[in-house]
């Protein structure tokens, strides 16, 4: 592992693909999480991904963050990031953000901390030891505060933050990340009906600028920003096209919308 | 640059730090020397010994809160970058003592007894001062990144850190008690006699290596002040609370925890060098796993992540020690795990955060 990755900050997308997922197993004792899943994801999309319990989702997030290693297949940030080769943080300065399922904060950290240490800039010891933000960091930090709503709280714990605005503080950690991809696992979970709108918002918004991955359950919140929806089972794709379409897939009724 | 150090404070700690250090290094010493043996507020000369003593204990602290109270990375194994230290420290002192020693050699008295002819190659150099303070600086630093590195790039955390680095100084314990090793065995190293020309039995070069212990310890504190006040002591908590988060925000979580670690067992190898001259001996003992594990419960009973419940932690328990093992020896031990104890389960804070729940609760008070 060498640092050639971190350099080559360039994306190639000139084929239209920020994201290749091609023939991916994963097994866990034998159980395969993923199963020959091969996904495409366009540059500038926003996707959503559903699919009952157990379909694999969390299990892809953890592949294209480096975080599980495949046992077959290859995984491509644009055409030139073979991801299975890079480790969770040369992922991440490529240019992937990544959201948890449950807000994973830094709960000891104030709300400004938080962005602080998420925003893109130099991340080696020594940067970290000698720098302090500059003027225009700084202004970048106080936008996505008030892009979340949370400009007032700045220099609150966020330990003490409602479920919901830890879920905000963590895609404010995203944003401030600034990275090509995101990858966004159950935003709205816990969330208040006026929260998910205003999430849904924020998300089409970020569209376009960046490509998004939206992992959910919810559906009216995956109707209202959706243009594409793919539906895993059992470790690959059982369906994939508009809302409406996959809504009424058979295949799909039987395994998820229906039950 | 010396903006961002006067910044670690606000005005009054400031005006509190050098306060004690001003007492420690000016006041204490003028009331040795100018205030008559008779009188009550005379400083009698041991106490600059001992007091020496527990302030190389407090600079143990100071590094195990930076490896275990900002970073989560508990360190049972912290008795061997001390010794490491003590030993350099321990064997320039041996090398120092000349033809003086039992056997009129110029070997050390253990070697003679022990029928070598010729000092073993490892113990070449430690005539000059200058190679053993390199030593000193440099090898309980660079042990520690190498079993760091291969620690830390295999992913090995919590429980399972702390074992082996427990595992780690009972092996080099067991190393050191064999005579072979040429470390003078169970003995240790001891009946040292000089540093730089000094004898060390003089109550001035007593003084002299506490108020130099003050000022490392002084030193040492502030540049851990800066390095957890730093935007990577706020990393360093965020491994702490979230590792995974913090990978995903792109920090190679690895070289910072390397970072500190390396540095942890720095200060604590120059702690090791300052005890030995003013306790006169090193032997194997001090990397007892159960050493170890003191080093640790002292910064939990101060207060972890905050750097000067460590300082005050190292204090309390070893004046309670030293009174213990005077008044009832065999107690020592109980009294030490059950203070482990209660302090884990009713106090996670330590002294210092029981200190500012009662502050706090005054200042409620107060303005109700």
């Amino acid at each position: 592992m060498n640092g050639s990755h971190i350099k080559d900050d360039s994306i190639d997308t000139t084929h239209g693909c920020i994201l290749y997922l091609e023939q991916i197993t994963v097994s866990f004792d034998g159980f395969k999480a993923l199963n020959d899943l091969n996904l495409y994801i366009d540059d500038g999309e926003l996707r959503c991904i559903i699919g009952p319990n157990g379909a694999g989702k969390t299990t892809m997030m953890d592949v294209i963050t480096g975080k599980t290693r495949p046992d077959h297949g290859t995984v491509f940030f644009g055409q030139n990031h073979d991801l299975t080769k890079m480790t969770e943080y040369e992922i991440s300065h490529a240019g992937i953000g990544r959201k948890f399922q449950k807000p994973t904060v830094f709960l000891n950290h104030t709300i400004f901390e938080n962005l602080e240490l998420a925003l893109h800039t130099q991340k080696d010891v020594w940067q970290s030891l000698t720098q302090s933000l500059t003027l225009e960091q700084r202004e970048i930090i106080e936008e996505v505060m008030e892009t979340i709503g949370l400009k007032e709280q700045k220099n609150l714990r966020s330990g003490l933050l409602s479920h919901g605005q830890k879920q905000w503080l963590e895609i404010g950690m995203l944003l401030v990340q600034d990275p090509r991809l995101l990858l966004i696992d159950e935003p709205v979970a816990g969330m208040t009906h006026q929260e998910t709108e205003h999430t849904a918002e924020l998300l089409k918004s970020l569209a376009g600028k960046h490509s998004i991955v939206v992992v959910e359950h919810e559906m009216d919140f995956i109707r209202s920003i959706a243009n594409r929806v793919t539906v895993l089972h059992e470790g690959h794709v059982l369906a994939d096209g508009k809302m409406e379409d996959v809504q009424n897939d058979p295949k799909v009724i039987e395994v998820y919308l229906g039950s | 640059m010396i903006k961002k150090f006067i910044r670690l404070h606000s005005l009054r700690e400031w005006i509190f730090i050098f306060t004690i250090l001003a007492i420690a290094i000016v006041l204490l010493p003028l009331f040795n020397i100018l205030v008559p043996e008779e009188s009550v507020l005379h400083v009698p000369n041991y106490m600059f010994a001992l007091m020496g003593k527990y302030l190389c204990y407090a600079l143990v602290a100071l590094a195990i809160d930076l490896i275990w109270g900002y970073t989560g990375i508990l360190s049972l194994g912290h008795g061997v970058f001390f010794s490491m230290g003590g030993y350099a420290m321990g064997m320039y002192l041996m090398r120092s003592v000349g033809k003086e020693g039992v056997y009129k050699s110029d070997l050390p008295d253990f070697m003679v007894f022990l029928d070598w002819k010729e000092l073993p190659w490892y113990w070449y150099g430690f005539d000059s001062f200058i190679f053993t303070l390199l030593v000193i600086l440099i090898l309980p630093a660079l042990f520690a990144f190498t079993f760091g590195y291969f620690a830390f790039k295999s992913r090995i955390k919590g429980v399972y850190f702390a074992i082996i680095t427990q595992a780690m100084t009972f092996a080099l314990m067991l190393l050191f008690f064999r005579n072979e090793t040429g470390f003078g065995g169970n003995n240790g190293l001891t009946d040292f006699k000089r540093i730089l020309g000094y004898s060390l039995q003089e109550p001035s070069t007593k003084m002299s290596l506490y108020i130099i212990t003050t000022i490392v310890l002084f030193l040492s504190y502030i540049l851990s002040r800066y390095v957890v006040q730093s935007k990577l002591g706020r990393v360093l908590t965020a491994i702490r609370d979230a590792e995974s988060r913090v990978m995903f925000s792109g920090y190679n979580t690895v070289h910072y925890k390397l970072f500190i670690w390396t540095m942890s067992a720095f200060l604590c190898g120059i702690a090791g060098a300052l005890y030995v001259p003013q306790v006169g001996i090193i032997n194997p003992s001090e990397m007892q796993p159960s050493n170890s594990i003191e080093m640790a419960i002292w910064v939990a009973v101060g207060g972890r992540g905050t750097l000067s419940g460590a300082l005050v932690g190292a204090g309390l328990v070893n004046v309670a020690k030293s009174w213990f093992t005077v008044a009832a020896p065999d107690y020592w031990l109980y009294f030490l795990g059950t203070l482990f104890i209660v302090v884990t389960l009713y106090f996670p804070k330590g002294f210092t955060g029981m200190l500012a729940r009662f502050t706090s609760k005054e200042k409620s008070k107060e303005s109700a």
